[in-house]
């Protein structure tokens, strides 16, 4: 079980070797990426912050839930901060399981929970130059004029 | 005592400021964290019930401060 907080692109392939072992049958990887469009508008680029501290905090919990309730410890998961363009990985999360049943699951628990409760926020950046604050319901707050 | 307050991205933004530094009587709660908040310029952004967590763990209102807490008032997350 690992996680992390990071500044620096994910390497998603040292994820996986991270969580690969004899006993595993099933190997699963999640990347969420940035993607151009949302809710209709032309997105260039997402900066990602954090209440640090809470969140590495709130990832581990949910690692450790995950690990209990699937039966791994071969669980680990990054998720980047900072400025990220189109097609960057924001989050990864590695998993693996004797069975797939549990690792789909065990990964599926991972992001879910994930996005509901880890202090994490998306200032997105679009092509007219103005950027708004995302929230999870997919709600925007305008930002207002410094 | 003093408790610290933590603001966040949307909420930041609005009221100027990620940390306040704020005076209270000893047994306030978290209520009364958010009723001071709310009576600065650019609060009226906060929702009626906004995410709270107390020394970095999700709180209820009614929990009481002890001097030195980290109050954090947590917009919609937004990771993944």
């Amino acid at each position: 079980m690992r996680t992390a907080l990071t500044d620096q692109p994910i390497d998603a392939a040292a994820l996986v070797a991270e969580v690969s072992r004899e006993g595993n049958g099933a190997t699963l990887l999640f990347i969420g990426t940035v993607r151009d469009i949302n809710d209709g508008r032309s997105v260039t680029g997402i900066e990602y912050s954090a209440y640090r501290s809470m969140a590495e905090r709130e990832m581990a919990d949910i690692v450790r839930e995950a690990s209990e309730r699937f039966a791994t410890p071969d669980i680990v998961v990054e998720h980047r901060l900072g400025e990220l363009t189109i097609g960057d990985a924001s989050v990864a999360i590695a998993v693996a399981h004797p069975r797939r049943g549990a690792a789909y699951d065990a990964s599926r628990y991972v992001i879910e929970q994930l996005k509901k409760r880890v202090p994490i926020w998306k200032l997105e950046h679009y092509l007219d130059g103005t950027r708004e604050w995302v929230n999870a319901s997919g709600q925007h707050v305008a930002e207002p004029a410094r | 005592m003093t408790i610290k307050v933590l603001l966040f991205a949307s909420y930041a933004d609005t009221l100027g400021t990620g940390q306040l530094a704020l005076d209270f009587r000893a047994g306030a709660t978290v209520s009364d964290v958010l009723g001071r908040v709310r009576s600065l310029p650019g609060a009226d952004v906060l929702p009626p019930e906004p995410l709270i967590a107390v020394n970095e763990r999700y709180a209820r209102r009614d929990q009481v401060l002890s001097s030195g807490d980290e109050v954090a008032i947590i917009p919609p997350v937004a990771g993944g």
